[in-house]
């Protein structure tokens, strides 16, 4: 029958080949007008026991890329390696990878012990086997009280924790989450992104995780890739996501930031002076890869800039105070710019502020040159 | 790269037509059965009604359009002279007569009956939605037997109003027009009232609510927003219950006797006492276009139905 | 809906005048005759109309008529085999025009199997029984077969209808589930389709049971002499005298339809969704 496909090199080398290995993988529908190019020869190399994200909006192809390293479809074109194995073609039940659906597909006909069982089963494992591993799944998910209750008579919960059980039971190399968590409410949803991170931990599986939440991806993952129309856009740690985005979607994308025209007026390698908009200079490095233009948009958070009454002389950025909302735990306040753009900074409340803002006055706006990344465009 | 292209969506291609070879091999059994138990008679049906009639029934393989001609018309055996077939057009007329008026009373009675089942809360609902299935499982035979027996001469109704001395002898109501009429409406009412209700299920009542709120009485709510929202429903009900009429068989042979006959009798015929075995075959592909023509109407309607309401 | 005043009954959107009238009306038309029917099945003397007192003589009687007892088991033999092979092959036929990509000969597929709802039963009859006139002359075979063949062939849309109506309703994502699982194709339907499957296959099995049970037209066409089934057993007798045997006949054939939807319906409850 189906045996375990878990043919990875030798030892040594399984821990430098990456888990999942996608080289130019190209996805495309239809033909002729109906046309939709999915996926655009998306190249990510995905570490093992990482919790790797992909993040991006509805329609951006990060559930297309999943179900191609699932196997529930076949890349146009492109490899799709598995620890150094070409799975680009296999079909499902012959890779070492399972996923847990966005709508979780328990077997409603079967109870949770039975669903955990089920991919076990499959393969063959004996009894014994079966019924310690379904043990220890049912207390790795806290669900061991219900092991003998029907799918269908369990809450949403419940049930997305017997489909993470379900899937980890038969120790996959790589685990594939589809939007797990789109179907819980606020509370569960963060309850659980904190479990999926144990779990992570604990079992040392490669996880694959999809969302268009930014904040979870953020908050959970090793690594981000930020998709849009088809395409990888970027790949980092959450952190040099948020603080260095190279592409305009990018820095949109994740959290808000503010867009500022600029300059260049000298560059050396990857340092470059810039002039902003208002006349100041600032140093930056510039993002790899970039090609030398002259014209640049620069991003800055709106956390990292700070506002002072007039006459601070170095201001970076001058302008008329437009908006102030007020949020409990910050206050934002939005400042027209000499250019007629917008520039927002964001600003924690204290009890100890003093200083206060009217709408209407001029004001300072001032930031570190370490804060300013230029886009790729 | 590009020959890896082509090798791709060869691939593709092969899944597809793989999936399509699936397909059909699940449905052939089922197919071939239909086929020669069901389709495949058809056309032979269709042969026959160019064949010569047969000295003790069955066929002579010989081209003829006699069945055809005799559907409508009539060779006098003495003069030769050329007439219509009074007989074959009274049935004929008789058969679609009845069937109008069946289709018409099923529909006055059912569509009370299945907006009565609709609106009930959802708890009774199903008891009354299995209350009006029974009938329709119920044996044809059994049903059009139940009629007989309420309106012949020895029947209850009669026996009852002789009995309360109502009347002094019993009314004529079997063998007459009205009795094939009234077990025909009996024993296809069910087939009126479940597509009835299917449409009906799906009335979205606010829509009912929006037009008393503009000012409209009951009987125009009726007119002017139900019925046509549940028009599809009509539409099917009435097919269901047309089509079987015109061919009924055993409702006009058991309600009718001998002498009342509708097309599904003069068929039967043909193949028995008649020794007419083409002309049966001729009849037989009159019905059979007849509901060819209403099903192709109401697939026209639904059509039309549906690009209107979009 | 407007809240009532005190004394006024409040404004009902539902109601139609007259409808809950006609519709009671109807239900009580409708099992009046049957209801009729069965009661005289007991009585003691043959009129219908004259209640002679209860008696069960007439189940006796039918139960010893041997011809009765003839027709019976043939019309059982008959509908039994016939619902199971039209329900193997509705099934297969069902999974093979369900969730497929959509290819140029399904529409086609469609029609052939509904066909038999679409044609009136007496253009079936008749072309059948040209067929197999053809067939017996040719190749001398007679028997039950042509009997079976053709309740098999009318029976298949019913069954098929009730399979496929379960089958469009299944989340497809249970089997794509399994597959990811290690499922190779064939255990994902032992272990997932079929299971979920199985009560449309019953529903389907018992409605061409039925079917296959009361179909007179058909079956008065085919048959050879001697191949009585009890529908045809019974219109034979209504053109000699009647007697109440043929209600008895009737009454336990329509118990046997109320247990079969009653099934039915059980069935859908249980199982629907």
């Amino acid at each position: 029958m189906t045996e375990h496909p878990r043919t990875a090199p030798s030892g040594s080398e399984k821990s430098l080949a990456a888990a999942i290995n996608a080289e130019r993988v190209t996805k495309v529908f239809g033909s002729g007008k109906d046309k939709v190019i999915a996926l655009a020869e998306v190249t990510v190399a995905i570490q093992q026991n990482e919790f790797f994200t992909l993040l991006g909006p509805s329609g951006c192809g990060k559930t297309t890329l999943l179900r191609l390293i699932a196997g529930f479809d076949h890349p146009t074109d492109g490899v799709i390696m598995l620890h150094g194995r070409d799975i680009s073609h296999l079909p499902p039940y012959q890779r070492s990878v399972n996923t847990v659906f966005q709508s979780y597909a328990l077997f409603p006909h079967m109870t949770v012990a039975q669903n955990i069982s089920f991919g076990l089963e499959m393969l063959g494992k004996s009894k014994d086997h079966i019924k310690k591993t379904v043990g220890d799944m049912l207390a790795l998910v806290k669900m061991a009280e219900l092991r003998d209750r029907r799918t269908d008579q369990i809450s949403g919960g419940q049930q997305q924790r017997v489909a993470l059980a379900r899937a980890l039971a038969p120790q996959p190399e790589v685990l594939l989450l589809d939007e797990p968590l789109a179907a819980l409410d606020y509370k569960l949803r963060k309850e659980m992104q904190i479990e999926l991170k144990r779990l992570q931990h604990e079992t040392g599986i490669t996880f694959i995780f999809v969302t268009h939440d930014q904040e979870e991806a953020l908050t959970m993952s090793d690594r981000v890739a930020v998709m849009n129309a088809g395409r990888i856009l970027q790949i980092g740690t959450p952190r040099q996501i948020y603080n260095h985005p190279v592409e305009r979607f990018v820095a949109d994308f994740i959290g808000s930031t503010n867009f500022l025209a600029a300059k260049v007026l000298a560059s050396e390698g990857r340092s470059a002076r810039l002039k902003l908009s208002s006349g100041k200079e600032v140093k930056v490095e510039l993002p790899e890869g970039m090609v030398p233009a002259d014209r640049v948009t620069a991003v800055v958070r709106p956390e990292y800039a700070q506002l002072f009454a007039k006459d601070q002389n170095n201001s970076d950025l001058r302008g008329v105070l437009e908006n102030i909302v007020y949020f409990g735990t910050d206050t934002h306040y939005h400042i027209r710019l000499p250019d007629e753009t917008r520039f927002v900074i964001r600003r924690q409340n204290r009890l100890e502020d003093t200083e206060t803002f009217d709408v209407g006055q001029t004001v300072d706006i001032a930031f570190k040159p370490n804060s300013v990344q230029v886009l790729r465009d | 790269m590009p020959q890896n292209k082509a090798i791709m969506s060869n691939l593709e291609e092969e899944a597809r037509r793989r999936s399509t070879r699936r397909s059909w091999l699940l449905s052939t059994p089922a197919l071939l059965v239909l086929f020669c138990a069901a389709s495949g008679p058809l056309l032979i049906v269709l042969v026959y009604s160019f064949l010569t009639s047969g000295e003790y029934g069955g066929v002579v393989w010989e081209f003829s359009t006699d069945a055809w001609f005799n559907v409508v018309f009539l060779r006098d055996i003495f003069d030769d002279t050329l007439g219509l077939a009074d007989a074959h057009l009274r049935i004929l007329w008789r058969s679609v007569k009845l069937s109008f008026f069946t289709t018409a009373t099923t529909l006055a009675i059912g569509f009370p009956t299945a907006y009565f089942i609709a609106t009930r809360p959802r708890t009774t609902r199903n008891i009354w939605l299995f209350l009006i299935t029974i009938p329709f499982w119920t044996n044809l035979l059994i049903r059009t037997f139940a009629i007989l027996e309420m309106i012949r001469n020895q029947g209850l109704i009669n026996m009852v109003l002789l009995n309360l001395e109502i009347i002094d002898s019993p009314i004529r109501m079997i063998f007459t027009d009205f009795a094939i009429m009234v077990g025909m409406t009996y024993v296809y009412l069910p087939l009126m009232v479940l597509p009835l209700y299917a449409s009906m299920e799906r009335l979205d009542f606010n829509l009912v609510e929006a037009a008393y709120d503009l000012y409209a009485s009951r009987s125009k709510v009726l007119r002017r927003v139900i019925i046509p929202l549940v028009k599809p429903g009509i539409i099917a009900g009435s097919i269901l219950v047309f089509i079987p009429s015109l061919g009924a068989f055993v409702t006009p042979r058991v309600l009718g006797g001998g002498k009342k006959m509708m097309l599904g009798n003069l068929i039967e015929l043909q193949f028995g006492a008649g020794r007419n075995w083409p002309l049966g075959a001729a009849l037989s592909i009159t019905l059979l276009s007849i509901v060819m023509i209403a099903l192709l109407v109401y697939v026209r309607t639904i059509q039309k139905d549906s690009d209107g309401l979009r | 809906m407007t809240p009532g005043t005190k004394k006024r009954k409040p404004f009902s959107l539902k109601k139609q005048p007259g409808f809950g009238f006609i519709a009671i009306a109807c239900f009580v038309m409708l099992y009046a005759p049957i209801l009729i029917l069965i009661v005289y099945s007991f009585n003691l003397g043959e009129n219908i109309a004259v209640w002679e007192g209860f008696s069960l003589q007439w189940y006796v009687s039918a139960w010893h008529n041997e011809a009765v007892q003839d027709a019976a088991l043939r019309s059982l033999t008959l509908a039994l085999q016939a619902s199971i092979y039209a329900t193997v092959l509705a099934t297969m036929a069902a999974l093979g025009t369900t969730r497929t990509r959509p290819f140029s000969g399904l529409t086609a597929i469609y029609v052939m199997i509904n066909q038999p709802l679409m044609v009136p039963e007496i253009v079936t009859a008749v072309a059948l029984l040209t067929v197999f006139a053809i067939i017996k002359t040719a190749t001398g075979i007679q028997g039950m077969i042509y009997l079976v063949a053709a309740h098999t062939a009318f029976c298949i849309p019913f069954a098929y209808l009730p399979i496929r109506a379960r089958l469009e309703g299944m989340d497809l994502m249970l089997e794509t589930a399994a597959a990811d699982l290690y499922a190779a194709p064939w255990k994902t339907f032992q272990r997932i389709t079929l299971p979920l499957l199985w009560p449309g296959i019953i529903a389907g099995a018992m409605l061409a049971f039925v079917i296959s049970l009361d179909d007179v037209v058909i079956t008065e066409f085919v048959k050879s002499s001697g191949q009585e089934t009890l529908p045809t057993y019974m219109l034979g007798q209504l053109r000699r005298i009647i007697t109440p045997e043929i209600n008895a006949i009737s009454a336990v054939l329509v118990s046997l339809s109320i247990i079969v939807v009653g099934l039915f319906f059980v069935i859908d409850k249980k199982f629907g969704k």
